[in-house]
């Protein structure tokens, strides 16, 4: 993986001792919060319901043992031993005291971590694939790139003060696993008739109060012109972008209000004066960035498939965590491994530092120090031999990491929603669990198949919702929570915006309509291949609406 | 008019905090200052505008509470979110606003 250099170094030292001083000045009085506030934030240090929280960048969700190690440490020593794995494949501490955090920053910069960009309107964390340089469908690994973007955007002076902030995505599949097309830029790593790596651009994509679907504006981007076409881009979001209204002033809105067409002739004028300035990548640097994420050496063990027949015929339950959490890998011995985050009945996306601990110990054992953040709140070990499984799996199970959910119907998103957030309007994680506990059963979760349920307790949809198959928007009507649901979301290479279905539902029957709505699909599908949302963009949301409110009453 | 508190959190640590009687910032609500008419409400609002300044709090704010049971209950689910904590058992022995529970 990506080491810092000498600069980096200096770099990430040098802000701590800078917010160190800030900190410092806040708490003796000297700074006024109204100056304060925009630089803790710059720091990653945010205010919710009951005390600070940070959030900690995890560059495209890669992490080593040693790092993991570190987030343990901090959740024990200054948090309350947990922390909360976020769909941006961020770690976020709720409960860290003000004066604590220039201490947390300095610890964090001994294994090069940092709270930068976290935050503000600048280009934030970039975001990839979580089985990069893993998955069998990849084209390549898109890491180089994003850390490319990342080296490039850090402290940008030109987009630190945009109209708002900027999300990057990357995927180097055809499945896409990282949403591209719900961000502001979205690049698809892909390689063109005669063999050359490039991108394909999409543009203006994201959720929020907004949601909308990128605009492909390029079909095939050669790599070397990787950050002078998003330079174009973002000069022509840093111009013309509305800076008058916060809720109009992500670039989804002017590729909107301009058109793409339009936009995209707008950004291969700015493209044209700086393709061949010192913004082309050079193939050598490339090939650097690339060599620190060679996977690595995978050597043959066949022996894995006769292992892993064996333990499977002995226990059921080992058979059923192999089928769902484990996917194929390029190598044929291995397997790319999901720790599920989403005990039936838990928290989406927590972990205590116990669990962080282990999850370490058994990357160093098991899987090549390698360890990723799922943009679903799950941690993956990319790289495991098929012939180490079953002793990873007596790991994970004793620590409660075991659970057989990848991709079904508990494994819930969620944001932090009125249980932490000063935003939010409803509970999120209350309305998770009571979902995992009523559909946690094994035979009923594997009945229902692929099932994405999302829940945001605020319209910025930090938990996807609008992309859920099925999702729950937390809504305050009359001072109390109502959850609206929308269907046939999706977040994939076929992305949609679900649609609302009807009015809301209380707490107390929120769950109950989702039962029905999952009863309807399993009533209607056409066997049992026929997922959620296929069935639902087969037969459209009539029938739900049916069984929600019945055949009689008016279109809500 | 309701009954109304004034609420608040720590600058320290962001815990949140209600005012007390004796103008003491304090960490539970039922010992909370209740305002009952306009004046006080006014009393409250200055006191609140003094200490942001001060540097002692963040975010703060006059809240609507009702008494029940002799009981002091914020009307926004929110503010009583504020006032118990998250409403889940969020990490094996944590509850609350508590934080970690004493060994016994
Ligand atoms: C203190 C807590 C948080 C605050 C104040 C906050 C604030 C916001 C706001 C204001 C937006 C809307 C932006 C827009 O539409 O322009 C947003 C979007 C978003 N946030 Fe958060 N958020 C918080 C926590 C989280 C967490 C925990 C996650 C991950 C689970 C997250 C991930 C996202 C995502 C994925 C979006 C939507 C993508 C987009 O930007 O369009 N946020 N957040
Ligand atoms: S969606 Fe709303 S409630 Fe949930 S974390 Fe984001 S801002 Fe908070």
């Amino acid at each position: 993986m990506y080491r810092y250099d000498e600069f980096d170094h200096a770099f990430v030292s040098e802000r701590v001792a800078q917010f160190r001083d800030q900190v410092g000045r806040r708490l003796s009085g000297e700074l006024a919060e109204d100056a304060f506030k925009p630089l803790r934030l710059m720091n990653g240090v945010y205010l919710q319901l009951h005390a600070y929280m940070l959030r900690v960048a995890i560059p495209y969700g890669t992490l080593n043992s040693r790092q993991l190690r570190m987030l343990a440490h901090i959740a024990r020593k200054y948090d309350r031993g947990y922390g909360h794995f976020t769909t941006r494949q961020n770690i976020q501490y709720n409960w860290p005291r003000l004066a604590d955090t220039p201490d947390i920053l300095a610890e964090l910069a001994t294994v090069e971590m940092h709270a930068l960009q976290t935050s503000g309107n600048c280009i934030r964390n970039v975001t990839a694939d979580h089985f990069a340089g893993a998955a069998a469908d990849e084209v390549a690994d898109p890491r180089p790139y994003a850390e490319i973007l990342r080296q490039w955007s850090s402290v940008h002076p030109e987009f630190s003060f945009l109209p708002r902030k900027f999300k990057i995505a990357v995927t180097g599949a055809e499945r896409d696993r990282a949403a591209i097309q719900v961000h502001d830029i979205g690049l698809h790593l892909k390689k063109n008739e005669d063999g050359r790596i490039g991108f394909a651009v999409y543009v203006g994509g994201g959720q929020g109060r907004t949601p909308m679907i990128a605009k492909k504006i390029r079909d095939f981007l050669p790599e070397e012109d990787l950050l002078s076409y998003t330079t174009a881009i973002m000069r022509v979001y840093n111009l013309h972008g509305r800076r008058d209204n916060k809720y109009k002033a992500r670039i989804k809105i002017l590729v909107h209000e301009t058109g793409a067409e339009e936009l995209a002739g707008q950004v291969e004028q700015e493209f044209l004066q700086l393709k061949d300035t010192e913004l082309k990548l050079p193939e050598a640097d490339i090939a650097a960035i690339t060599a620190y994420f060679a996977p690595p050496e995978l050597k043959s063990r066949p022996e894995g498939w006769e292992s892993l027949a064996r333990w499977k015929k002995a226990d059921a339950g080992f058979a059923r965590w192999v089928e769902q959490n484990v996917a194929p890998h390029k190598h044929p011995d291995c397997g790319m491994v999901t720790i599920s985050l989403k005990p039936i009945g838990g928290i989406p996306g927590d972990a205590s530092d116990k669990q962080m601990e282990a999850v370490a110990d058994l990357a160093e054992e098991f899987a090549f120090d390698e360890i990723r953040v799922s943009h679903e709140q799950n941690l993956i070990l990319p790289h495991v031999a098929l012939a180490d499984l079953e002793p990873l799996y007596r790991g994970l199970v004793a620590q409660g990491l075991a659970t057989a959910n990848a991709g079904l119907i508990t494994d819930i998103i969620a944001c932090p929603g009125l249980d932490y957030c000063a935003l939010a309007n409803a509970r999120s994680i209350p309305l998770a669990q009571e979902l995992s506990t009523r559909f946690g059963a094994a035979e009923r979760q594997a009945e229902i198949g692929e099932l994405k349920i999302k829940i945001s307790g605020c319209i910025n949809a930090c938990g996807h919702h609008h992309v859920g198959h099925i999702g729950l928007l937390g809504v305050e009507k009359k001072g109390a929570e109502l959850y609206q649901i929308t269907l046939g979301g999706s977040g994939d290479e076929n992305s949609s915006i679900g649609e609302i279905i009807g009015r809301g539902f209380e707490p107390e029957k929120v769950t109950d309509a989702v039962e029905t709505i999952v009863d309807t699909y399993l009533g209607l599908r056409r066997d049992k291949a026929e997922t959620f949302l296929e069935a639902y963009r087969r037969v459209g949301p009539q029938p739900f609406k049916d069984a929600l409110y019945g055949a009689t009453q008016a279109a809500a | 008019m309701s009954d109304k508190v004034l609420t608040a959190n720590r600058l320290s640590d962001g815990i949140s905090v209600w005012l007390d009687a004796s103008g003491q910032w304090v960490e539970d609500l039922q010992s909370a200052f209740v305002a009952r008419h306009a004046e006080a409400v006014s009393a409250l609002e200055a006191t609140g505008t003094a200490a942001f300044a001060d540097n002692k709090v963040v975010d703060v704010n006059v809240i609507e509470i009702e008494e029940k049971d002799g009981l002091l209950r914020p009307l926004r689910l929110r503010e009583r979110i504020r006032a118990e904590g998250p409403t889940i058992d969020y990490a094996p022995g944590y509850r609350g606003l508590l934080g970690p529970f004493e060994a016994a």
